[in-house]
């Protein structure tokens, strides 16, 4: 499976995003030392989901970490990541 | 957690510097994309920091992640609390929370 379908089942599982959108910015860091000819080693994510309420930045950022343990100690090299709520994003989540 | 030895290196770093920088590269030559938009932040307030390039030592790169759980580089330290990568940083700065943020801490900024 593409890394991207991983990345997007695993945190659809954890978090039951309203929204959910997996970048793979691998072609941005062609030549630098964590790319693969193949891509697939940078990532951006949006998450947008009601379990980040009364979450602070760093642990949001953690808990998506953790869901993506298997991927970031493997060929994930490098992920930017933006972790709303529903209101935050402007969003109802209806 | 404590047995390994560079946690005892990368405590010295964080307790010397009231801001701290672990990062790929220097603030002088980044080597990497997320480090250079830190130290492009940081310098643009005119915070003083000190900064370890990671790329030297390949104990210290793995070892400052495990330190700090969390999995990526950069890393931002201000009067030893864990701050957040390159992500954080950002957001915080981009809406002001990092100025309001590095004052409350007592950590001189430029004007």
């Amino acid at each position: 499976m593409a890394v991207a379908e991983t990345i997007r089942e695993k945190l659809a599982a954890a978090f039951s995003p309203a929204r959910l959108e997996v970048r793979d910015e691998s072609h941005l860091h062609k030549g630098h030392a964590g790319a693969r000819p193949g891509g697939e080693s940078h990532f951006r994510i949006l998450i947008v989901a009601d379990a980040f309420q009364g979450m602070s930045r760093l642990a949001r950022q953690r808990a998506v970490n953790a869901a993506l343990k298997d991927e970031l100690a493997g060929p994930v090299h490098a992920l930017a990541m933006t972790a709303l709520t529903p209101a935050e994003a402007g969003e109802t989540g209806q | 957690m404590s047995d390994n030895p560079i946690f005892a290196e990368i405590k010295a770093k964080i307790d010397a510097n009231p801001v701290m920088l672990f990062m790929k590269g220097t603030p002088q030559f980044p080597q990497c994309g997320f480090s250079a938009a830190v130290v492009q932040i940081l310098d643009y307030l005119g915070v003083e920091y000190g900064s370890a390039n990671v790329l030297e030592s390949p104990e210290l790169r793995q070892g400052v992640k495990d330190y700090s759980d969390w999995p990526t580089i950069p890393q931002l330290y201000v009067k030893g609390e864990f701050v957040g990568g390159c992500d954080i940083v950002r957001e915080m700065f981009e809406n002001g929370e990092l100025r309001a943020f590095l004052e409350e801490k007592g950590v001189p900024v430029a004007a």
